[in-house]
């Protein structure tokens, strides 16, 4: 119902230009606090305790799908000559990008100032954490002897032997662990002025003993306050390059080969644009149910939800313009071999594998453009379908840059096509029970919102502000 | 231990809003006061100008994670590729910058942001569990909706009495004394 509250598209009053409040029904702060830390105090409903146990299972099957690959070995996925690269290293980089959302709007909207990224920004960290967690099991057991991959950190060890520094594979080690641990260490400090709201809200002695030691003794003095403002812009500024260089990294694994279909210099940008547009698609998808059940209308309202779809259209259309750009360079460039991978392996209608080609073009170029509409952007329901189409595009993206790169090399009588098994589909289908496991498990335990920052949004948080209903000036 | 001999930390006041709030941090900084701080639900913007307090240093502790983060790396990659281990890949020199930049530049990244973090933590005295303002049942609500200004008895210029009224003058309400 408070979404008919909500004035966004009413009629403008007086100054069209008037910037609408980020939090809407002029909530309190004491309404914000109860509100966000009432969604993890109390009892869970009915509908929580299902999902849980739900995708509790369903994430079982990464552990199963690991165990039975251990000790078998990487054979039973699909991956083969010519193939080796497949369904592993594709569900990597989906997964690495879907990360990069939670960064940008936790870095780079921060530095921009985008105050409307305060009652996103939480959920949106906590989803590139978890999406990290489902990336690196790919590559980690792709590697085959698992138990060996110690060897890619530079450890002294007996064999006197150390990593090349030289290899893409371990400059995406480097990318790849240092986006994860200072993505967690990101997340973890802008928690901790609000674990010390739970702690302080907390009516039993263990409650309060486990948010307390989590909240770090955290006070809120202004003392505190400005070493840790400082610290929090620094993170951004150096999170914001950082998460620039790991899909660029990510990129890299493909770009510095010299498989046709791989061997190009537009892909940095290509793959750091993609990924923000596979990564806002979603937080979309999952912050849109969020909102709904958890009555968050008045926090994420229909301007955040307006200004993320305007972000996937824009990032849609750069994508858009780099497939079409690195179409036309395959042809531009004279080179028999690329145009030859892209005509025959991809776009031909008669490719082996146009149809993911295609479905891509159309999932990731075609269907965000319903967001120039403002009418897509505004219906919550269409907004959430059709950021289904980029959520898909963009797993057929890296299918289609990996896959038909490789299965048609140079020499005709190595060709071959790709076929996933079973346990490429499972542990694919499993990753996606551990991401939503996690993601609950979060909403359980931990403020989903920045309760501090959306304080700081509202128009009384300002030390100037003038209440208009007060009597007489303050000062 | 008899009640009359617990040690006061200070003298707490609560405030409704930040307006009153900032009101106040200018007054005690006027006053002299140096052991004393606002306290907040969210940071305010000019507090650090209304208590009078200098920018933080912890800029100063990124910078130096920035640069022992580049030495170690630019080290590690350069002793390893190129003494310790030289291993001829593609023809590649066994040490250049091109092909190393990327790891060089995750690992100043990523002692930037252990500096960084470390720095404000110690810089802040955290983590600490156990602090005497956590005595004052009210204070609960700084990570709510109310301000609060405490004085610290370990300030030359405090004064039981003195300080307290100061503290009501300045619209301060609940004025009272923490015990440590």
């Amino acid at each position: 119902m408070s979404e008919q509250s909500s004035t966004y598209f009413g009629p403008a009053k007086g100054n069209i230009l008037e910037r609408r409040p980020l939090v809407s029904n002029n909530r309190s702060m004491g309404w914000i606090t109860a509100h966000i830390a009432g969604m993890l105090e109390g009892k869970m409903p009915m509908w929580w305790l299902i999902a849980v146990v739900i995708t509790g299972v369903w994430a079982l099957l990464v552990p199963l799908e690991l165990t039975y690959l251990v000790s078998t070995g990487v054979g039973i996925w699909g991956s083969n000559q010519p193939v080796a690269w497949a369904w592993d290293i594709t569900n990597f980089v989906f997964w690495i990008g879907i990360g990069h959302a939670g960064t940008l709007i936790s870095a780079i909207l921060f530095l921009t100032r985008q105050k409307w990224r305060t009652s996103i920004n939480r959920a949106a960290e906590a989803m590139t954490i978890f999406a990290v967690i489902c990336a690196g099991i790919f590559p980690a057991f792709h590697v085959g002897r698992v138990w060996m991959a110690w060897y890619l950190a530079p450890i002294p060890n007996a064999n006197a032997i150390w990593p090349n520094f030289k290899s893409p594979l371990l400059w995406d080690v480097f990318a790849v662990s240092t986006y994860f641990t200072v993505s967690l260490i990101f997340w973890y400090i802008g928690l901790v002025p609000d674990l010390a709201t739970i702690r302080d809200r907390a009516t039993g002695k263990f409650r309060k003993f486990i948010y307390g030691v989590a909240a770090l003794g955290w006070r809120g003095g202004n003392r505190q306050w400005r070493h840790y403002e400082k610290a929090y812009l620094i993170l951004a500024g150096i999170s914001t390059p950082l998460v620039l260089s790991v899909h660029s990294i990510v990129s890299f694994d493909f770009a510095t080969s010299v498989i046709p279909g791989w061997h190009t210099t537009i892909f940095p940008p290509y793959f750091v644009a993609g990924a923000i547009f596979g990564g806002f698609a979603m937080v979309l998808t999952l912050m849109i149910p969020a909102r709904a059940i958890f009555g968050l209308h008045d926090m994420i309202t229909r301007k955040h939800i307006d200004n993320m779809a305007k972000i996937i259209v824009l990032t849609g259309s750069i994508v858009g313009y780099a497939y079409l750009m690195e179409l036309f360079i395959a042809w531009y460039s004279g080179n028999p071999n690329e145009w030859w991978a892209f005509l025959h392996n991809r776009i031909h209608p008669e490719a082996p594998y146009a149809w993911a080609y295609w479905s891509m073009m159309f999932c990731n170029v075609i269907a965000p453009q319903l967001f120039w509409f403002k009418w897509c952007r505004t219906n919550i329901l269409a907004v959430w379908i059709i950021v289904q189409f980029p959520n898909i595009g963009m797993w057929f993206e890296r299918f289609v840059i990996i896959v038909t790169s490789l299965h048609r090399d140079f020499l005709p009588s190595s060709w071959g096509m790709f076929v996933p098994s079973v346990h490429d589909i499972l542990l694919f289908f499993g990753t996606f029970g551990l991401f939503l496991f996690l993601f609950l498990l979060f909403l359980r335990f931990l403020p989903a919102i920045t309760i501090f920052e959306v304080k700081a949004v509202l128009p009384e948080a300002d030390p100037h502000y003038v209440d208009p209903h007060a009597k007489g000036h303050q000062h | 231990m008899k009640e009359d001999q617990k040690k006061i930390h200070g003298i707490g006041a609560e405030f409704n809003n930040a307006q009153e709030l900032y009101v106040a941090a200018k007054k005690l900084r006027a006053s002299g006061f140096k052991r004393w701080d606002v306290f907040s639900p969210y940071p305010i913007h000019g507090m650090d100008d209304a208590m009078g307090l200098p920018n933080s240093k912890v800029s100063f502790f990124s910078l130096c994670g920035g640069i022992v983060g580049a030495a170690t790396a630019f080290f590690l990659i350069w002793y390893t590729s190129g003494v310790e281990y030289p291993l001829v890949v593609q023809g590649k020199p066994h040490f250049a910058f091109e092909p190393t930049f990327p790891v060089f530049f995750e690992i100043t990244i990523l002692l930037t942001a252990f500096f960084t973090v470390g720095s404000m933590l110690v810089l802040n005295f955290l983590p600490r569990y156990y602090h005497p303002v956590f005595n004052w049942d009210r204070f609960a609500k700084v990570t709510d909706d109310k301000f609060f200004a405490v004085i610290e008895s370990s300030d030359p210029l405090f004064h039981e009495a003195k300080t307290k009224a100061l503290l009501e003058d300045l619209g301060g309400t609940h004025v009272t004394l923490i015990e440590e």
